[in-house]
């Protein structure tokens, strides 16, 4: 099991992200990809044509046209020209290219970006375009309805309840009082129903964010930072698409890639967990094995801002973040892509111990 | 730590769908599956040998399905695997690839499998890729609207003839016919119907231009161990790089972008070539508009600047010529357009590994794939060896 562990030492050595709001009409995604890339710039005081390898995560049926990161990428500065890539996927995942890309020795540095403005459109029913084709697209379930399902079979399954739900959504935002960047933050009332068991307070904010991460090497990353958030394992997996095909309270992939990433083998303090409905955190919890004394979502998580392509990566962010303030000692970081869990992401984070 | 050298990556599977205007027999995954199941049998290996799966398309909007890596997880055989989905425009087919490499080389995985496809039928590419958004460009009634004025400015700077683009039209299509997954066939194919077809986007005529494919194209890449259990000779990759630069800006060269000199030059570097014209056997150049053959052999250094078309024209680039280029017909004959970056890079595989069919370059020893994507902005590009890189 070795091999999903860095053969190379790398670390998250930066983290910037913008404040995540219900609407940016007045912004361009480029003009609000770019302060975020000048900020985590800054922390390390490298430029553009600085570092060695750029990878980007987001989603042109957000955007609403092809290529859209074809644009986005003028933010960065590209010229003279960059070794660059994309992945029409979470930021998170954007990270992992470039985690690989420095393991091959050809980078020391990567600059890693993801973002999403969901206000143009309906998420709802944007997301309901991920599903299979020709048999469940047509149908137009949408991503609460979905996670609603899962809700229930967790309740059936005797694994939480109602209030149990509105305890986490009440935890995270008050958890995200703490967080300037947090689009719901303090005493947000639980609301309706919007697809039973979940209610308004179960469910993720929709609004537009963007995140970027610096990537260093060894002693690179020493001298940018004073305490690197060292990458210890990362590793992902996918389920089956199928809802049919999956027990919905579980989640063996997240098992899997958190195994492969080394979580098992010594205590996390912290964990950031990308569950954008307050049951999925139970799912996770379960499957990552997180005790009541892991401080999970300090961030406030996704229920406080879920910037859709960004959340994931900004999980990463703000579990380094956390090692960075010497707040953590060893966090564990995850993202999710597909309905119901169906692709998760972790990674492991480690400072030094003083 | 140390930092370990690079594994190195070989090729030891292929399989590509026969490429057609339109797949009515199968679903998306039906396609995909066509593909990953020929490389599976040609590199002798099942899905359980597979560790990870790298998968490439170009926009979603093509087949009006977001993030499909979701619902292709199983017809892959990725569950439970790793799966990443790479999207770098029209270069996206050779970048996945690379990718795919990249945890090779990296030691993360021992064996990859990596696919890129698209079902152009689903949609209308064309309109797909103009979807006008405020303040932004649109690219102007497909790629043709977008590229045209830069072919004018390749003529105008170099004083090509304006026959040289009907000459690799007839060309690709003419190789085409050697190739069985090739979309056209045209049999009765003439140099004077080529010239004699209709303008599309001056100075771009009809039967210059790419048609639009269904299809996938499928690699298995595999660490030196695996190579070594390879029923069929590997290919090796000997070098692969990407380069990106901003879309539009004053400073840009859009006849001869600085991010394809650049990658061609990381490229050549990695593989000790020195000398791309005399070392390159054969080159699968991503040429989705005629005239982009003699622009291309510039810009990657197989010709003096101004002196690419003059290739072109003595026939160098001819399959039985010095310096054969696209000799599966190309994209000008075959594109689905997430997968022609990964056709480009893994036809030039099959001609180092002898298994080109009766296209064939003869005695091809190294030879290069290239895509490029955006308002050529996007660049990916590798070479391969029929011999295990020496370093």
């Amino acid at each position: 099991m070795a091999r999903a562990r860095a053969s190379r030492e790398v670390a998250v050595v930066a983290f910037a992200q913008s404040d995540h709001l219900r609407r940016t009409d007045e912004l361009s995604e480029v003009e609000m990809v770019m302060p975020v890339l000048h900020r985590v710039l800054a922390q390390t005081g490298l430029k553009a044509g600085e570092i060695g390898f750029t990878c980007s995560g987001s989603s042109d049926y957000l955007a609403g046209r092809a290529f859209s990161f074809t644009m986005t990428l003028d933010g960065v500065g590209a010229w003279p020209p960059i070794s660059e890539s994309h992945v029409e996927m979470d930021g998170a995942w954007a990270l992992y290219e470039a985690w690989v890309k420095i393991q091959t020795g050809e980078a020391d540095t990567a600059l890693v970006y993801a973002y999403g403005k969901s206000s143009p459109g309906s998420v709802r029913d944007v997301l309901t375009r991920q599903l299979d084709p020709y048999y469940v697209a047509p149908l137009w379930p949408d991503s609460v309805a979905l996670a609603a399902l899962q809700a229930q079979a967790l309740i059936d399954a005797g694994e939480t309840d109602e209030e149990a739900l509105a305890a986490i959504g009440a935890r995270s935002r008050a958890d995200a009082t703490g967080n300037p960047h947090a689009q719901l933050s303090g005493a947000v009332p639980q609301g309706d129903y919007q697809v039973r068991p979940l209610r308004t307070g179960d469910c993720p904010p929709i609004g537009d964010g963007a995140a970027a991460v610096i990537l260093a090497a060894g002693d690179t990353a020493r001298a940018l930072c004073a305490r690197p958030a060292w990458i210890t394992g990362i590793d992902h997996r996918i389920e089956a698409h199928s809802l049919g095909l999956r027990d919905l309270t579980d989640s063996p992939s997240t098992r899997l890639a958190a195994e492969r990433a080394g979580v098992f083998d010594a205590p996390v303090d912290t964990a950031e967990l990308h569950a954008p409905f307050s049951a999925q955190e139970v799912v996770l919890r379960k499957a990552l094995g997180l005790g009541d004394a892991v401080r999970v979502n300090p961030s406030g998580g996704a229920l406080a801002a879920n910037p859709v392509m960004a959340a994931g990566l900004i999980r990463i962010g703000e579990a380094a973040a956390r090692i960075h303030r010497g707040e953590s000692d060893r966090a564990v970081a995850h993202a999710t892509s597909g309905p119901c869990l169906q692709q998760n992401l972790v990674a492991v984070l480690e400072g030094e111990r003083a | 730590m140390s930092t370990p050298g690079k594994e190195p990556v070989a090729v030891i599977g292929i399989g590509q769908t026969k490429h057609v205007a339109a797949r009515h027999d199968v679903s998306i995954a039906g396609l995909v599956r066509e593909a990953a199941v020929r490389a599976l049998a040609d590199a002798g290996l099942t899905w359980a040998d597979i560790d990870a799966v790298v998968i490439g398309k170009a926009p979603d909007f093509f087949e009006g399905v977001m993030m499909p890596e979701l619902y292709l997880a199983d017809a892959l055989g990725a569950v439970g695997k790793p799966m990443l989905r790479v999207h770098t425009a029209g270069s996206v087919g050779g970048s996945t690839a690379l990718v795919a490499a990249n945890l090779i080389a990296a030691r993360v995985h021992r064996t990859v499998l990596t696919l890129a496809f698209e079902k152009q039928s689903e949609s209308n590419a064309m309109w797909g890729l103009s979807l006008p958004v405020p303040f932004q460009q649109p690219l102007l009634a497909g790629a043709g609207g977008f590229f045209a004025p830069h072919v004018r400015a390749y003529m105008r700077r170099t004083g090509a003839p304006d026959t040289v683009g009907s000459l690799v039209a007839y060309k690709d299509r003419r190789n085409a016919l050697k190739n069985p997954y090739a979309h056209l066939h045209e049999h009765d194919i003439t140099l004077e119907k080529v010239q004699a077809s209709p303008m599309l986007w001056d100075p771009i005529r009809y039967s210059e231009t790419c048609p639009s494919s269904d299809g996938a194209c499928a690699m298995i890449l595999t660490d030196r161990a695996g190579a070594a259990r390879s029923p069929k000779p590997p290919a090796w990759v000997h070098g692969g790089a990407m380069r990106s630069e901003p879309t539009l800006f004053a400073g840009k060269d859009f006849v001869s972008p600085q991010a394809g000199k650049d990658c061609a030059a990381d490229v050549y570097r990695q593989a000790g070539i020195t000398d791309p014209r005399r070392e390159i056997d054969a080159v699968e150049m991503y040429v989705p508009f005629s005239w982009y053959e003699p622009m291309w052999l510039e810009n990657l250094g197989f010709a003096d600047e101004g002196e690419g078309w003059k290739l072109t024209e003595a026939g160098v680039t001819e399959l039985d010529g010095d310096l054969p280029v696209n000799p599966s017909g190309g994209v000008l004959s075959t594109n689905p357009i997430g997968a022609s970056g990964m056709i480009r890079f893994a036809e030039a595989a099959l001609q180092v590994r002898g298994q080109a069919g009766e296209h064939q370059v003869e005695g091809a020893r190294r030879a290069m794939g290239h895509a490029y994507g955006g308002g050529a902005q996007f660049f990916a590009m590798w070479l391969v060896g029929a011999e295990e890189p020496a370093n």
